[in-house]
């Protein structure tokens, strides 16, 4: 799909002292870390929970277990799409019943991927808490889903796509604004 | 009078061929010679075609009596017609079985009534084709029949062979036999090999043919019968004939155009390729097409045999066996032997009818004082066979939307044009 | 993407298509410890498991994979052997349409008729077993379950021992596994075992002696026997034991660390011995959780949602979790 890019959101910096101020924001949330995991949604949720539980063990010494979590299964789209996606694995080694859950996403939209991953969440067991903590907040939400945790809050049109590079995933680490050409 | 002008007459029997017309009289041919003229004739222009004598199917099924949902005598004898078939011998495995006068007259008289080309009925061996008394054959002769066959199975055993072979011999009757070992055929649908392996379906070995083509012709040996297998599809049951035929026993045989056309490696799991004898391999193949060549293989023949389609559209295993046959002979012959230059146009006419005529015991030409049967066709008009456009009954062909070189142009029965394209 | 509009044999996938199947049941295999096994991906879709051969086995484990799935099935089971004439295949074929499922599973005793029901309906078609042709949702878990304990399919010795000419999980198999350039050995008596399925596939080789068909192997599968057959005189029982069956003492011969397979159901005393059925190198149960994820998997993908041309949501969404 052709797109132009409109402006740059988060600098490669920008996205890492984000990431700092999200991982204190989470500690001292969480009331000493207790029974506190973080679940990163794929794909690119993933690398950013992994990033956030490093943050956590140098600033707080605490080890945080990081779980990734699939949601192809539980996507309410599917007899949309045309032809099933690929499924990636659910990585989650830890149990899941009374734990105090993170969930870690890049962009927050219009709610549907968190209550899949709220779905295969709620399939492992039964958290004591779940919320939610995101990169970016790009409004436009279509159920009654908010983050608890926010990097950056953007205002943007339905035509405008936010997209992230991480540097595990991409060839380079920034967060843009761009338009998608007619 | 019927002037078939400017054609190329291909007469085996009288080793000619030149440009010639035939005038016909009547039932009878009067003249053949060149430039002649006959007023007040009916002119049929044969400018590009060959004229030959009219062909013999010595293997067909038209169902009638019993079997009418797949074919009838009219229907069938059509679809001869416009397969280039002047005359057709009908296998007795109908309902009831033709074993007895009465069904013979039958057939006889209905296909005087409808039919479109000659019907020679082929009386059964057995009472029922049931392997255990001998039929009423001598009544039948009188009826009409011209040789006796159980086809559909194989005669039961070898005593029944020789018994059959004895009686008919006096009665100037060729034996048939449609050559099967049936503990070794039991259960199985296609010929046996790597391709039925992997197909998983039932394989039959090749010598459950060549068995039975052994064990008669040792009859033959011992009652000097006039024996004519059908439909033969394996080198081994080929080789049994070559050698009889070099001891000098009146041993025959004919193909079908599937078995000169197709192997094992055609099917798949369309019921349009399966049948009795089943396809054979390469090999097979292409020893038949050297036998029908060399003259080890007397005559073609096609099998013609009629499902109505709810009847094969079930899965392989429960299909019936056999395919159509008439309206795609001759453009095979033509496409797979005459064309490749593997035969002559000829040696085609001789497969189709002189060698049939041959081993009924009868000549097929074209001179004056002979029936009027005639078979005109041409060797490169381009035509799609459409089975949807066939008079038969049935569509079970394998060949349908294929295009041939070579064609049936017109059909003359006792002096009468039964079919003309 | 599976690109696959019915699985009616492995003859036909690539080797691509093999592993991507094999990889796409991982996710599945990992929902089978899941506490809640349940999920909505397929809810609404109706999937017909048309068995017309009796088979306990393989029709639940395709039930319980639709039903995991969240789809519902629709059971058609109906007798269809040469000797009962039930209702010919093409009506039940039209019934089912009638009825409109999103997919169907089919088991029949002749080979090709999942062919023709794929060829008569719009809906994908899994073949389940048919006649001796193929069993490819068989040889698929096999695989995965080979491809679990060694790592890789690629240079393995496969021994299939048995009757080989009359078993469709054996046709699978060797189409699947010699995709990956694994020496097949088929191994069992003469009449089962011809020379001629030398040609099936390349890699492969025939041996009617057991010590020889074990030797060296790193996995064994073993058949099932059928000691009585329509049209075909019988081999007495004891016989076969005395010379194929898998002992204790025989499968000493392959090496150490060589699995045991078995499609089951297993006739303990025949084909294998109760020891090594159960034994450390069995992976028979295995097989069975395996059967649940593959079909999952494939029910996912050839259940797979909107026809080709429609719309993608994604272009709208345009932050779809990739």
């Amino acid at each position: 799909m052709p797109v132009v890019e409109k402006r740059q959101l988060l600098s490669a910096e920008e996205i890492g002292r984000t990431l700092s101020r999200l991982a204190h924001e989470i500690v001292e949330n969480s009331g000493g870390a207790k029974d506190l995991a973080l679940i990163g949604v794929r794909r690119r949720g993933v690398p950013l929970a992994e990033r956030l539980a490093k943050q956590i063990r140098s600033s707080a010494n605490v080890e945080v277990p990081v779980g990734t979590l699939d949601i192809t299964l539980y996507r309410d789209d599917l007899s949309q799409v045309g032809s099933h996606p690929v499924v990636q694995s659910t990585q989650i080694d830890f149990p899941v019943d009374n734990r105090d859950l993170v969930i870690v996403d890049d962009v927050l939209y219009t709610g549907r991927t968190i209550r899949a991953a709220m779905n295969g969440l709620f399939d492992l067991g039964r958290p004591r808490r779940i919320q939610l903590c995101v990169l970016i907040d790009r409004g436009h939400r279509e159920l009654p889903v908010e983050a608890t945790f926010i990097g950056r809050k953007v205002q943007t049109s339905d035509t405008e796509i936010v997209e992230v590079r991480l540097r595990e995933v991409d060839a380079e680490e920034r967060v843009m604004l761009v338009d998608r050409v007619p | 009078m019927l002037l078939i002008k400017n054609g190329r007459v291909l007469d085996p029997a009288t080793k000619t061929d030149a440009a010639l017309d035939v005038l016909i009289d009547g039932d009878r041919i009067s003249k053949v010679g060149s430039n002649i003229e006959a007023s007040g004739a009916e002119i049929l222009d044969a400018r590009g075609l060959i004229v030959a004598p009219g062909f013999i199917d010595l293997h067909c099924h038209l169902r009638e009596p019993g079997g009418e949902m797949s074919e009838t005598i009219e229907t069938g004898t059509k679809s001869a017609a416009r397969g280039g078939f002047t005359a057709v011998c009908c296998m007795p495995n109908t309902q009831p079985v033709n074993d007895n006068a009465a069904v013979t007259r039958s057939i006889v008289e209905r296909a005087a009534a409808v039919g479109a080309v000659r019907v020679w009925p082929i009386g059964a061996v057995s009472k029922s084709s049931k392997g255990e008394s001998l039929a009423e054959i001598s009544a039948m002769k009188a009826a009409g029949i011209v040789a006796v066959s159980d086809d559909g199975k194989p005669v039961a055993t070898a005593r029944l062979m020789r018994q059959v072979m004895d009686y008919c011999t006096p009665l100037g009757l060729p034996v048939i036999d449609h050559c099967e070992d049936p503990s070794l055929f039991a259960g199985g649908v296609m010929r046996e090999g790597p391709h039925s392996l992997k197909l998983g379906l039932q394989g039959i070995p090749a010598a459950s043919e060549s068995i039975c083509v052994g064990r008669d012709i040792e009859m033959a040996l011992l009652t000097g019968a006039r024996l004519h297998i059908a439909h033969m599809s394996a080198n081994a049951s080929l080789a049994y004939v070559r050698a009889a035929k070099r001891s000098g026993l009146r041993v025959t045989c004919e193909v079908t155009p599937h078995h000169f056309t197709l192997t094992d490696e055609d099917v798949r799991y369309d019921t349009s390729y399966k049948m009795n004898p089943p396809l054979a391999s390469r090999a097979d193949r292409d020893a038949l097409v050297s036998g029908l060549a060399d003259g080890s293989v007397d005559c073609i023949a096609t099998d013609h045999a009629p499902h109505h389609t709810a009847s094969k559209d079930v899965e392989f295993d429960r299909a019936p066996f056999g395919i159509l046959g008439f309206e795609t002979a001759l453009a095979l012959g033509l496409s797979e032997l005459v064309h490749p230059g593997k035969l002559s146009l000829t040696r085609l006419v001789e497969l189709f009818a002189t060698g049939p005529a041959r081993i009924l015991g009868m000549e097929r030409k074209l001179a004056a004082g002979e029936p009027a049967d005639v078979t005109i066709f041409s060797a490169d008009h381009e035509w799609t066979y459409r089975a949807a456009d066939s008079p038969s009954k049935s569509r079970n062909t394998p060949f349908d939307g294929r295009t041939f070189r070579g064609a049936p142009m017109a059909t003359v029965v006792a002096g009468r044009v039964v079919y003309l394209r | 993407m599976l690109r696959l509009s019915h699985l009616l044999g492995t003859e036909n996938l690539s080797a691509e298509q093999v592993s991507f199947i094999l990889d796409q049941a991982k996710p599945f295999q990992e929902f089978q410890r899941h506490p809640l096994k349940k999920l909505a991906t397929l809810r609404g879709k109706t999937v017909a498991i048309a068995f017309f051969e009796t088979s306990t086995r393989t029709r639940i484990s395709f039930t319980t994979a639709a039903s995991r799935l969240g789809a519902d099935t629709m059971a058609l089971q109906a007798e269809s052997s040469s000797l009962k004439k039930g209702e010919s295949l093409i009506d039940t074929v039209r019934t089912l349409e009638a009825m409109r499922p999103d997919g169907i599973v089919i088991r029949h005793a002749s080979s090709g008729a999942p062919e023709f029901v794929a060829q008569r309906l719009e809906i994908p078609v899994l073949n389940a077993g048919d006649g001796t042709h193929e069993h490819p949702t068989q040889a698929l878990l096999d695989a995965l379950t080979i491809r679990d304990r060694k790592g890789a399919l690629e240079g393995l010795n496969v021994t299939i021992l048995g009757d080989i000419l009359h078993s469709r999980v054996a046709r699978s198999n060797i189409h699947l596994l010699s995709k990956f350039g694994v020496k097949i050995t088929l191994c069992g008596p003469a009449m089962w075992a011809p020379r001629e399925l030398e040609k099936l596939a390349p890699g492969i080789r025939v041996t009617h002696c057991l010590e020889e068909g074990v030797a060296g192997a790193d996995v064994v599968m073993v058949l099932r026997v059928q000691t009585e057959r329509i049209n075909e005189p019988a081999i007495p029982p004891d016989e076969y034991i005395a010379q194929f069956q898998l002992t204790p003492a025989r499968i000493k011969l392959a090496k150490p660390d060589a699995l045991v397979m078995h499609p089951g159901p297993i006739v303990r005393g025949l084909e294998i011995d109760s020891a090594v059925a159960d034994g450390p190198q069995s992976c028979v149960l295995e097989q069975v959780t395996n059967g649940l994820a593959i079909r999952m998997a494939l029910l996912y993908h050839l259940l797979g949602g909107a026809p080709a041309d429609a719309p993608h949501p994604a272009k709208d969404r345009s932050n779809a979790s990739d």
